[in-house]
């Protein structure tokens, strides 16, 4: 045993949740556990109070609604990447979670905890990133709503009240008549499992003749926060998806401004960010229109 | 913090462990591996790091691979667990996974094979039919710092291939 005390508490209701968050100080939620966990054993992490989440009711469930595809904070990792509403609308999730982790940590790990604790490296809020998500936040003053945009406060910190609480998130997936979507998701680790150095995300919508109508690219690893390269989804609207164009997009990945850490230097990352992009787009083109353009 | 309800720092759980039900009071914080151990004298199932990295706590919970040390004993009441201990059976008879690592000499040292054996028992009695890449994948999370894997891949193929009744 090597956690510091700490009162426990397991409310059942998001009500109960509301007046503990709004009562008490020095809180952690715990929720899959795979990150919380190890910061109590090692003494990270101290609280007065850890508010278990998994006994609430309803925090699990993953629907179709008219915004999108709407998935309950306490989703384990395992289930959300072989739903099939998540396989059906948003494989792209699906297939970052391949990179989650490993089976055991899946098998408790959630999609909510992922995007409390935010990791900059971390493939689910990439995923966020790519879909423009909205957070279902619940506190003592009531829900609200957070576009994922104004998510990431700074490094790992969500936007999120001492007393506030991540119920859901809500993915508004693609769909558009006539037209074909793709998805693509590459990282780059030294260890499968670990988090990425640099992940990305892609999604692309292509109408009858090829020509891109909408996209998205979404890279983990470069910033404290996930980042959009809104240049280059700009740059493929309009033309015909190729692997030229996929090659000249790629390369305005590269051009942004990378973190730095002791052992990642940011001329690596940036050509980490330009090759996960070129396959991550690369799938997607290959995706969307069937293989013909493999 | 100064004062801390009793009834906040232990709780009453019930557990079934290998079969048999256990009933403790537990620290709220004890996590599931320490009281595995300590609590029930289940000693075969090893701490390596205890922060989610090494693999070896594995336990087999409502079916499904977990870490032990990255859950709160307390959080285990009323669930099913199934460790290294409970994976053969009454007369002695080893489960193929762990008849495969005797023939295919799947451990040195023995520290990680606790969980080697108990998530390819998981993730094996789930699907059968996993190939050596799936297989890879699936200890993907399990350190060995002895056998460089190669006899226990070949350990897990063996017992894949015995539980899908291949002979």
């Amino acid at each position: 045993m090597k956690a510091s005390a700490f009162a426990y508490h397991d409310p059942k209701t998001v009500q109960e949740l509301n007046s503990l968050l709004g009562s008490l100080d020095n809180v952690r939620i715990l929720a899959g556990g795979q990150s919380l966990m190890p910061m109590l054993n090692m003494r990270y992490a101290f609280p007065d109070h850890v508010i278990d989440i998994n006994h609430i009711a309803g925090l699990a469930e993953v629907v179709m609604t008219p915004q999108g595809l709407r998935i309950g904070a306490m989703t384990r990792q395992r289930i959300v990447r072989e739903h099939p509403l998540v396989l059906e609308h948003a494989p792209v999730l699906a297939e970052a979670l391949h990179w989650v982790g490993h089976v055991q940590t899946r098998a408790r790990g959630t999609i909510g905890g992922s995007l409390c604790h935010l990791d900059p490296a971390a493939e689910q809020p990439c995923i966020a990133a790519l879909y423009d998500a909205v957070l279902h936040v619940s506190g003592p003053r009531g829900p609200r709503d957070v576009a994922m945009r104004d998510w990431v406060m700074s490094y790992m910190t969500p936007n999120l009240e001492p007393d506030e609480a991540l119920l859901g998130l809500t993915l508004p997936v693609w769909s558009a008549q006539g037209q074909t979507i793709g998805h693509g998701f590459h990282e780059f680790a030294r260890r499968h499992g670990d988090y990425a150095i640099v992940a990305a995300a892609a999604l692309v919508s292509l109408d009858a003749g090829g020509v891109v109508r909408r996209a998205s690219i979404a890279l983990a690893g470069v910033d404290v926060k996930p980042v959009r390269l809104a240049v280059a989804e700009q740059a493929l609207v309009g033309h015909v998806l190729d692997q030229a164009l996929i090659g000249t997009v790629s390369a305005m990945a590269a051009t942004i401004e990378m973190m730095e850490d002791a052992h990642i230097t940011p001329a690596y990352r940036g050509r980490l960010a330009q090759t996960m992009t070129k396959r991550a787009l690369s799938d997607a083109l290959n995706r969307a229109t069937g293989g013909r353009n493999v | 913090m100064s004062e801390l309800d009793h009834a906040q720092t232990t709780r009453h759980i019930s557990v079934t462990v290998n079969g048999t039900v256990y009933e403790r009071d537990v620290l709220t914080r004890t996590h599931l591996g320490d009281f595995l151990r300590q609590e029930l004298g289940l000693t075969g199932t090893h701490l390596g790091c205890e922060h989610g990295v090494c693999g070896a706590c594995t336990i087999i919970l409502d079916g499904q691979p977990i870490r032990s040390c990255l859950m709160l004993a307390v959080q285990a009441n009323g669930a099913t667990i199934r460790t290294i201990e409970g994976l053969a059976q009454a007369d002695g008879t080893l489960h193929p996974v762990q008849e495969a690592f005797w023939d295919k000499h799947g451990l040195q040292c023995g520290f990680c094979t606790p969980g080697m054996v108990t998530t390819l028992a998981a993730v094996l009695e789930a699907d059968p039919t996993l190939d050596e890449t799936a297989i890879r994948e699936a200890i993907s999370g399990n350190i060995c710092r002895c056998t460089g894997y190669e006899t226990i891949v070949d350990a897990a193929l063996q017992a894949a291939s015995r539980m899908r009744g291949d002979h």
